[in-house]
């Protein structure tokens, strides 16, 4: 095993040095979790290109007049706990054979273990002409902050025709929220009276609603009660913003007034300039159980910005930072890693109406009706749509901002997923490497 | 799980058809699989893809998506569409013996 500190660098110096790239949902409770457990033992840096962190659950929300942009923005160098440097920068690569980050203004950050955090990029400039004739004026993202604003106020005056939902690929973050999307657009065009008028249809790539079976019948069901239309193994290979049309790569096309799309999206522009760091979607390849990734065994990966085959949402990397911050502290002790993590996640599913469905799961267990946190005493209902659970999708947002992100435990909500009460179907992924 | 036979071999495979171990395989199921899915003749492209899967699968333990298929095989997407329709990435597996790609999630 590599020695913790290079003594040649600083033969005095005790402290480690853990950089931190990424100041969003993952970096910033890794560095607070290991401010908390080294004190003073650890230099801990965290770099990221500005200084907005912005609570992208509620993105959903911002074309629906439901979450003000202005405040779901905060700064990301004061969710940092003291002792924690944060740094602006662009990273330009990293060179894993002599554990050195290398910045954009020529900075060298070296480390004896980094933490990759970067996220999940937007890419719509991979699809022909997503961003060209249109975009911004009937072809949008909710996937950002400035997308999901310019939106809401396309969406104000839209009274007729056609509303398409769709992603190009996946990978995407929080894998629901096109879902989502649909059901508070049903229920947003209901509540001004003009959802009659409009012809609402979801778009997917998939075979289904969604990726898990359980899940992917549940939603459908849903969706059809709602008058939402579905277009499924639709591969979008162009957009033309100006003839309203999306069209597939098999030459099939979908007719829209106004689209609402989520492009692909790839790892950090620096993990592609980093020799064998990621994968050919920017992804780090990453072990799905230890968190250790597999170009050096100093770096860690945590977050959408690892290949691992579970969800890219916010959940994942809370349940996530447990086991990379006791793998970080074994690695620098030069213990044996210890292979904890199982892959779970959880999501609030918006359907509107002041309901939501929570739904559950990991690498081995599919989502299944019954009871969260707890599997008969709940109290939220899982794969069910209730008033609780929209209630604890918007009690998420302090919980986010004061116990997620300072890194603490949250109480009765446990990193590993309870497996559930009925003998469900495990799923055919079980075993398979990541 | 059931039991079929292709190509005059005894094979087990999934509910959807793939292959449930790829070393039953062989180019002649590969032949048939493909016929039964509406590919009467697999050309030299076809195979380039459906070898390429294949070669992933076994280093990997994972059949790559779609992006990566275009990206690494060589073959752009609209020809991926255009030799295997619909789902290039799940055909070109099902006709290479290989589990289904999970896609992520």
């Amino acid at each position: 095993m590599r020695p913790p500190a290079p003594i040649s660098e600083n033969w005095t110096r005790m402290a480690h040095r853990i950089v931190i790239l990424g100041g969003g949902t993952g970096g910033t409770l890794t560095a607070n979790r290991l401010q908390r457990e080294y004190g003073s033992g650890a230099e801990i840096v965290v770099v990221d290109r500005d200084d907005r962190h912005v609570y992208q659950p509620a993105l959903v929300f911002v074309p629906f007049g439901m979450a003000d942009p202005a405040r779901i923005v905060r700064s990301r160098s004061g969710q940092l706990r003291d002792g924690i440097e944060f740094r602006t920068g662009v990273v330009d690569q990293v060179d894993v054979e002599r554990s050195v980050v290398h910045l954009a203004d020529g900075a060298e950050l070296s480390y004896d273990v980094l933490v990759i955090a970067t996220g999940a990029e937007l890419l719509p400039g991979e699809t022909e002409g997503m961003s060209g004739p249109g975009w911004g004026e009937r072809v949008f993202t909710f996937y950002s902050l400035e997308g999901a604003s310019a939106l809401h106020r396309a969406l104000r005056t839209f009274d007729s025709g056609r509303l398409v939902v769709n992603f190009i690929d996946v990978p995407i973050k929080c894998p629901v929220a096109p879902l989502e999307f649909c059901f508070l657009a049903d229920w947003y065009l209901r509540r001004r009276g003009v959802r009659h008028r409009v012809d609402l249809r979801f778009v997917t790539p998939l075979d289904g609603a969604f990726t898990r079976p359980a899940a992917s019948a549940h939603l459908a069901g849903l969706m059809e009660r709602k008058g939402i239309g579905i277009e499924t193994e639709f591969a979008t290979g162009e957009i033309d913003g100006r003839g309203g049309r999306l069209v597939s790569w098999d030459e099939r096309e979908v007719e829209f007034d106004l689209l609402a799309t989520v492009p692909l999206h790839g790892g950090a522009a620096f993990a592609g300039r980093s020799p064998g760091l990621c994968d050919d979607l920017g992804f780090v390849p990453t072990d799905p159980h230890t968190l250790q990734s597999r170009a050096a065994e100093n770096v860690f990966v945590i977050g959408d910005a690892t290949d691992i085959a579970t969800s890219k949402a916010g959940s994942v990397a809370h349940f996530e930072g447990e086991t990379l911050v006791a793998n970080v502290r074994r690695f620098l002790a030069g213990e044996p890693l210890q292979a904890t993590f199982d892959g779970h996640a959880n999501c609030f599913i918006e359907t509107g109406f002041h309901k939501a469905l929570l739904i559950d799961f990991n690498y081995d267990y599919d989502p299944v009706p019954g009871r969260y946190p707890w599997p008969h005493a709940g109290p939220l209902p899982l794969l069910k749509e209730s008033r609780l659970n929209h209630m604890g999708k918007l009690m998420f947002q302090p919980i986010y901002w004061h116990m997620l992100l300072p890194g603490r435990e949250i109480p009765g909500i446990a990193a590993a997923m309870r497996p559930p009460a009925q003998p469900a179907e495990t799923n055919d992924r079980k075993g398979a490497p990541a | 799980m059931s039991t079929v036979t292709l190509a005059g071999s005894t094979v087990e495979v999934d509910a959807e058809g793939f292959l449930h171990d790829p070393a039953q395989w062989n180019r002649e199921i590969g032949r048939e699989i493909a016929a039964q899915n509406g590919i009467a003749e697999l050309t030299d492209r076809h195979w380039q893809v459906v070898d390429f899967m294949r070669k992933a699968y076994l280093e990997n333990g994972t059949a790559p998506s779609i992006r990566t298929l275009a990206k690494a095989s060589g073959v752009p997407i609209k020809e991926l569409y255009q030799l295997f329709p619909k789902g290039p990435a799940k055909l070109a597996a099902k006709i290479g013996g290989v589990p289904k790609p999970r896609g992520c999630i």
